[in-house]
């Protein structure tokens, strides 16, 4: 029954030795999964594609254009960074079945730990970034602490956080706002990488990093294949395989060529595809990922089957916390300062995200690129009504409506899936 | 004499693929103690779900004739209406509230205005007290009481609704014997006050000491009736009934090779998660390689506590004594060690105990052995696609593929998903707790046979099970298990069901 592993990495070096244990070509259905079936099969995932590209679209038209200008994209990319940072920690904490409200709370004490060291002391930049992740390392230490090892409910947990980090940060800021920061902390939320290769009216350089991406998606795509095919395993036929490596090549390229056109690469958008990259590796591909989806599932079947629930649980909220610092530096940076009342409201579009973009209220589903297409919707949305001049109120009435409906989705899918049984 | 307020005639009632009930006939003459017996699955419960309306008319075939008259029951509501009451083990009773409030929860004693009479309502509950003989402020919520006094708060209910059939469903099983004096005590009482009592209990000396009649089930059908008045139905009588069938030819052949001791437990105790006593006591068992031994015990004897115990300290609190694997000491402190010495346990709770229903059989076979798929923490997400494939058809789990969603497969199918799970460990010595629960025939051969391999593969499986001939055709050694003490080691072959169950009930006897 034991099976030793192969290592993971050079295709070459196991081909030689794969084909003898493998059942004689049973799985082996290449091009047999055609669109269709890839859509209704994952109506879910790619249910919330298809509201983002209508999304998109309706606002393009609603605006004449205006919110896919070079600008615009570049200013949606710079004002909802923190609210997509806070929901890549937020879904997993939602798919290990918690919830964090205190993410607003940690953005606002993270940014003013940052602020009062930087601005009032004048300590170098580098000094209140690190101290602000510190600061939300503990805070993530605190909370993992209480939910896993007291065992109590994490609504409750940090909904106490919420009040308590946000007491703490009128604390250090002794109730008034600091600012403005040095300029070199501000880039961190404002600052652009261009001109580093010219170019006549556009960066260059942010062209070339978005081949770059386009080249670096299709490599490892194209690895995957080829270690499923390895593997025997179905794969998608291979001009629907080129078709979605030019339309997701297609999509990043304008996108990079509308930064292009305006003021080049943002530097939160590199943070922020590090961390995505990062993270979807990360619940996707590692055990700890793996362990958090299945806490998430059933809880108690998890634990008979090993796994260190507690110490998964704590970390989950570490992590959490960690993620907000870095929320609450970007988020400071690009205020140019801390308020007392900053990051207010940040966990509900965070947890909003999270659940539009798939999550399940019950846990144990849920993705970091589900996540941020939920998050980009809601940018996208508040965005266009804003460019429209839409009243705030109405703003808030159709964000609400969405979220809703999003979920409502999301639960008439799974009646469905369980009528089926 | 043929004054009679239950009849129940040929009642059959088929689940999806399973006939629980056939042709069953039950009759309950006014004013005795009325017991029924049999093992568990027999359709004790499922007939009593029939009689109180769980299981609304039509739902099954038959009749009920209810004081000679025919009754039909759409929900319990209507078997109340009659005055038919049924008390269920799982005690039904909300802890938060008192004791009043529980006994008159759904059927408030209003007052002006539509408004509760608290007055009214606990002097009422006062009386209902006195007359079950428990001596408790009604104010008291119930959380506070004891399980012996819940249940007679249970029974004070059932008085509030002017009951005429009183139904308990194992009404001692979690009582100390004290309780359970007290409590046939008050069932005599309540006879003499001309209230029918129906008992489902496996605890046949309290059933021979109290009832009037004996009704036997078994595999669906009812056996026979006896009466106890004459006083020559004794419990060996009793129990020839409920087992006497012949071992079906279901368990397929295997040789019994039994090699060096794998396992062994000594003096093991757990006590309760939550309250003062001992689950189990003073166990102590081996099992040797390519052997298959068998734990049998009533509901409640403690045998997935023990299980569990073993497993990591999965259940209870205040462990003690000593496990040895291959003869080295072994202290596992939690599921991962347990895991990592070579012990598995496959849970008697598949849904909720033993797999993510919504993930796919790919995750399910990888759960607890990922890190066999990882290296430096990276799972091999084709490795493990190849694993579960292997498993898919050694295991003929029937599905399109192992992405295929755990939670909509069959129960033999789901099952055979967890015996991959734990078998992918490559444990020592495999618990199997209630392996064939709710799964068809055929899986059950299919189970067996695999248990069969595994043995032949020299390893060592530990199988609970309330099946007793199950355990007679896969088992080499059976233990029985007591309330928490093993009372017997009896090799297979001078293994009978008779005497496996006088062993079950014995520390019971000897008490009483």
């Amino acid at each position: 029954m034991t099976r030793t592993v192969p290592p993971s990495s050079e295709p070459e070096a196991t081909s030689a030795t794969e084909p003898k244990d493998v059942a004689p070509a049973v799985a082996l259905r290449t091009g047999t999964s055609d669109v269709r079936t890839l859509i209704t099969s994952n109506l879910r995932q790619s249910g919330i594609y298809v509201a983002f590209v209508v999304i998109v679209a309706l606002f393009a038209i609603l605006t004449d254009g205006t919110s896919l200008s070079p600008g615009n994209v570049t200013n949606i990319v710079l004002q909802y960074s923190y609210i997509l940072i806070l929901a890549i920690g937020m879904v997993i904490v939602i798919i290990a079945g918690h919830i964090d409200l205190s993410v607003g709370s940690v953005v606002a004490l993270t940014g003013a730990v940052s602020a009062v060291l930087v601005i009032r002391e004048g300590m170098p930049w580098w000094v209140g970034a690190l101290a602000a992740i510190g600061v939300g390392l503990v805070i993530g230490a605190w909370h993992g602490f209480w939910v896993a090892y007291v065992g109590i409910p994490a609504f409750i947990v940090t909904l106490a956080g919420m009040l308590l980090f946000r007491g703490l940060t009128l604390q250090v800021l002794d109730n008034v706002s600091l600012s403005p920061f040095p300029r070199e902390y501000g880039k961190i939320a404002s600052g652009f990488l261009n001109g580093l290769l010219g170019g006549n009216g556009y960066d260059a350089f942010t062209l070339l990093i978005g081949a770059v991406a386009v080249a670096g998606y299709a490599v490892s795509n194209w690895r995957t294949r080829t270690a499923r095919i390895k593997y025997q395993q179905p794969v998608e036929s291979f001009p629907l395989f080129v078709a979605k490596i030019v339309a997701v090549g297609a999509v990043v390229m304008a996108f990079a060529w509308q930064l292009a056109h305006a003021r080049g690469l943002p530097i939160v958008l590199i943070i922020l595809a590090v961390l995505i990259l990062a993270y979807g590796v990360i619940t996707k591909r590692t055990v700890f990922g793996r362990q958090v989806y299945a806490i998430g599932g059933n809880l108690a079947a998890a634990t008979l089957s090993g796994v260190k629930v507690r110490a998964v649980n704590f970390w989950i909220f570490v992590n959490m916390g960690f993620l907000a610092a870095i929320a609450g530096v970007v988020f400071s940076a690009r205020s140019n300062g801390a308020q007392p009342s900053a990051g207010n409201m940040f966990e509900l579009d965070a947890i909003a995200a999270a659940f539009i973009g798939g999550a399940a209220v019950t846990g144990g589903v849920g993705t970091v690129v589900g996540a941020m297409v939920g998050g980009l919707i809601m940018a996208v949305m508040s965005n266009g009504m804003q460019l429209m001049g839409v009243d705030q109120s109405l703003q808030s009435v159709v964000k609400g409506l969405v979220l809703l409906l999003a979920v409502a989705f999301d639960v008439y899918n799974k009646r469905r899936a369980g009528a089926s049984r | 004499m043929d004054d009679h307020i239950l009849q129940m005639r040929s009642i059959t009632k088929t689940f999806p693929g399973v006939k629980a009930l056939e042709d069953v006939n039950l009759t309950v003459r006014r004013g005795e103690i009325h017991a029924i017996c049999g093992e568990n699955g027999a359709g004790k419960s499922t007939l009593m779900k029939v009689l109180s309306g769980v299981y609304p008319t039509g739902s099954y075939d038959g009749e009920i004739f209810f004081d000679g008259r025919p009754v039909t029951f759409n929900g319990i509501r209507d078997s109340e209406h009659v005055g038919i009451v049924i008390i269920h083990q799982e005690l039904a009773l909300v802890p938060y509230l008192s004791i009043a409030e529980n006994i008159f929860l759904g059927n408030e004693r209003r007052g002006r205005g539509g408004l509760i009479d608290w007055n009214r309502a606990n002097a009422e509950a006062g009386e209902l007290l006195r007359s079950v003989g428990l001596d408790e402020n009604p104010v008291t919520p119930v959380g506070q009481l004891g399980v012996g006094k819940q249940q007679l708060v249970e029974i004070a209910k059932a008085l509030s609704k002017d009951v005429r059939l009183l139904i308990l469903d194992e009404p001692t099983a979690a009582l100390n014997d004290t309780d359970s004096a007290h409590l046939l005590g008050l069932l005599r009482r309540l006879r003499d006050r001309g209230i029918t009592c129906i008992m489902i209990s496996h605890k046949l000396n309290e059933i021979t000491a109290i009832s009037d009649n004996v009704t036997v089930i078994r595999d669906g059908r009812t056996v026979e009736t006896l009466s106890l008045h004459a006083g020559e139905v004794t419990q060996e009588r009793i129990i020839r009934g409920m087992v006497g069938r012949d071992l079906e030819s279901y368990y397929p052949e295997r040789e019994s090779h039994p090699g060096e001791e794998v396992l062994r437990v000594e003096d093991w105790t757990v006590w309760h998660p939550t309250q003062d006593r001992k689950v189990v006591d003073s166990a102590a068992f081996t099992v040797r390689a390519g052997e298959v031994v068998g734990i049998a015990g009533l509901m409640g004897a403690g045998r997935t506590e023990l299980a569990m115990s073993v497993f990591g300290r999965a259940y209870g609190r205040n462990i003690s004594g000593r496990m040895f694997l291959h003869g080295r000491e072994i202290r596992p402190r939690n599921v991962a060690e347990a895991i990592e010495a070579g012990i598995a346990y496959a849970t008697e709770d598949r849904k909720h105990y033993g797999l993510n229903l919504i993930e796919d059989i790919r995750r399910n076979v990888s759960a607890a052995a990922l890190g066999k798929l990882a290296s430096k923490g990276f799972v091999n997400g084709n490795e493990e696609v190849k694993v579960a494939e292997g498993y898919r058809r050694d295991m003929n789990i029937k599905a399109p593929s192992v992405t295929s969603v755990v939670g909509k497969l069959s129960g033999g199918n789901q099952q055979k998903v967890v015996l991959s799970k734990w078998l992918y460990t490559d444990p020592e010595v495999l618990i199997l707790d209630e392996p064939t629960r709710g799964i068809d025939v055929g899986a059950k051969y299919e189970i067996y046979t695999i248990v069969n391999r595994l043995v032949a593969a020299g390893k060592a499986v530990l199988v609970i099970s309330s099946e007793l001939p199950e355990l007679l055709g896969i088992c080499d050694r059976i233990y029985t298990l007591s309330a928490g003490r093993i009372t017997g080691e009896v090799p297979v072959a001078q293994a009978t069901q008779e005497n496996l169950m006088e062993l079950m009930t014995k520390e019971k006897e000897q008490a009483a």
